[in-house]
């Protein structure tokens, strides 16, 4: 599942992924812009996604990401994977990390390298 | 949650309602291995309560405007429901991407809505091969209605009506041909016709060329004593929502009291057979016999041997295989 969160608008980037995620032979829901973190993290556990990524260029990833990885703990869904993508700076990269962020692809990730991360991720995961 | 629940133990929390085993329990269904169905089985055995009610109508004609309509005014009359949402998948790389959603989000915080996205993958007829379980998984954990929002579909692919209950058909003034897009054997299905879109300008028209096509004997009373009513609403406005959700329970009434509601749900109980049948075939067949295909494809190219031929062979090689 692919999701834009708050007031950013940016969605030329999430539309990328997502097709290229298609193209990849992944089934992708995109939930459209301006969704809450509440909702987001209720409709992954309710569509039961192995990964939900974040897009965010909007500068509010430190209050976004650490809100739904709570909602996902609190609602039976820690293990689905969190991955985040737009423009943010390395300080935060590697402190929403460190939080529990599984993976972040910033600006001019190739497609092919985004398809191998999420692959990589269920792999690593395993069967559940 | 853990690692690999073994899908026997999500039963008793699927039956309780418990949001995360619904939806994890759909995840296997949809996956099709073996060592789900006997859950699915237990599962099965509580189902037949919930009213199931298809919607489809031609891509864009606002499908997913209506469920999140028709999920709210249900909800206000506190009923719960469950949507199985389907959307095609792509024919080249197998992926898709589900949009229905989009329209529903505002629904998700309601813990009476449970809203789940299915790709057909390469399913023909306009439902997913996990759809009916996905049903029946919504109706034991106690949806009260279960929506379910096929691919757009405008000639044939009109698999919903064998499994479900009720079956509204939404047609939408603005989509090039109108009605004409709509073939025959699409509007035939209908319990309900609703035209969507009221509220656009031109929708008179559509009202008025859908009439005189039902007029025209595409069927509008059906055996058990029900007139197919036509409904013109607006997910933008609310417009005939309530005068909808009325025709959707005044159906179910109408099955129930001429005795028609079992012979739908003896259909859908074959339908469901037939299905698995063809399923487990198809796998058997596809997992086993890729080298005789493309053997038979090469004598084919050939000019050795011609399609119903090597379909012979092909089948005959797959039953003897298969004695005992
Ligand atoms: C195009 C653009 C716009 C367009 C957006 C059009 C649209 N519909 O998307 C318009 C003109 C509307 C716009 C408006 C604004 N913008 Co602007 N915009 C940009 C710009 C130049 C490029 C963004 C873009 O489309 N990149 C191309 C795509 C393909 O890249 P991407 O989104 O980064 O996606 C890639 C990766 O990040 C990753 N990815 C992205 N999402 C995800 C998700 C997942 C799950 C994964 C795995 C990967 C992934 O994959 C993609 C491919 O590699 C950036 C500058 C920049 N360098 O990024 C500024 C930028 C993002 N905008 C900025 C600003 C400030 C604004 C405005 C507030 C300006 C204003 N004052 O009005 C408004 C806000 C509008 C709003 N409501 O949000 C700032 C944000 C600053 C910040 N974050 O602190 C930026 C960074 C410019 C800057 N340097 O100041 N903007
Ligand atoms: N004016 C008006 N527009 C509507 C109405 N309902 C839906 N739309 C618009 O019609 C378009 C398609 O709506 P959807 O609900 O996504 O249609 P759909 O039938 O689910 O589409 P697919 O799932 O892609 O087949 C969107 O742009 C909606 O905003 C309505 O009642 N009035
Ligand atoms: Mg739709």
């Amino acid at each position: 599942m692919i999701a834009k969160v708050g007031l950013d608008g940016h969605d030329r980037g999430v539309k990328i992924v997502a097709r290229c995620l298609r193209d990849a032979g992944m089934d992708v829901i995109y939930t459209g812009l301006h969704r809450t973190p509440e909702e987001v993290a209720l409709a992954a556990v309710q569509e039961d996604v192995d990964i939900l990524g974040i897009s965010i260029l909007s500068g509010a990833q430190m209050t976004v990401f650490p809100r739904v990885l709570d909602l996902l703990r609190d609602r039976h869904g820690s293990d689905i994977a969190v991955v985040g993508g737009g423009v943010m700076p390395d300080e935060d990269v590697s402190e929403l990390k460190r939080m529990g962020v599984s993976e972040i692809l910033l600006q001019d990730t190739p497609p092919q390298a985004i398809v191998e991360s999420m692959r990589r991720l269920v792999r690593e995961r395993g069967p559940r | 949650m853990g690692r690999a629940i073994p899908p026997l133990a999500l039963v008793q929390p699927v039956l309780e309602g418990r949001l995360s085993a619904v939806a994890r329990m759909i995840t296997h269904a949809e996956s099709g291995e073996e060592d789900c169905q006997e859950a699915l089985a237990e599962i099965y055995r509580h189902t037949g309560k919930a009213h199931v009610v298809g919607i489809t109508g031609v891509p864009g004609s606002g499908k997913s405007a209506l469920v999140t309509r028709l999920c709210k005014a249900l909800r206000a009359g506190e009923r719960s429901v469950g949507v199985i949402a389907i959307d095609p998948s792509s024919p080249f790389s197998g992926g898709s991407i589900l949009g229905d959603r989009i329209r529903m989000n505002e629904l998700v915080t309601d813990p009476g809505v449970f809203i789940r996205s299915m790709a057909t993958r390469g399913a023909l007829g306009g439902l997913a091969r996990a759809s009916l379980s996905g049903v029946d998984i919504l109706d034991a954990a106690g949806y009260d209605v279960v929506l379910i929002e096929t691919v757009g579909v405008g000639q044939d692919e009109i698999d919903v009506v064998q499994a479900v209950h009720t079956t509204l058909v939404v047609s939408a003034p603005g989509l090039g041909d109108d009605i004409q897009a709509i073939k025959a054997g699409v509007l035939e299905i209908a319990d309900i016709h609703v035209v969507g879109k009221c509220d656009r300008s031109d929708a008179h028209r559509t009202v008025t060329d859908l009439k005189n096509m039902l007029a025209m004997g595409h069927g509008n009373s059906q055996g058990y004593g029900w007139q197919v009513p036509l409904i013109p609403t607006s997910s933008v406005s609310g417009e005939g929502i309530p005068e909808l959700l009325a025709a959707i329970d005044g159906h179910l009434d109408a099955l129930t009291s001429s005795g028609e509601l079992e012979q739908r749900r003896r259909r859908i109980a074959q339908t469901r057979l037939l299905k698995s049948a063809e399923n487990i075939l198809r796998d058997q067949f596809q997992r086993h016999h890729d080298r005789q295909i493309a053997e038979l494809t090469d004598r084919m190219m050939a000019g050795r041997t011609h399609p119903h031929a090597a379909a012979q062979i092909l089948l005959n090689q797959f039953r003897s295989e298969r004695k005992p």
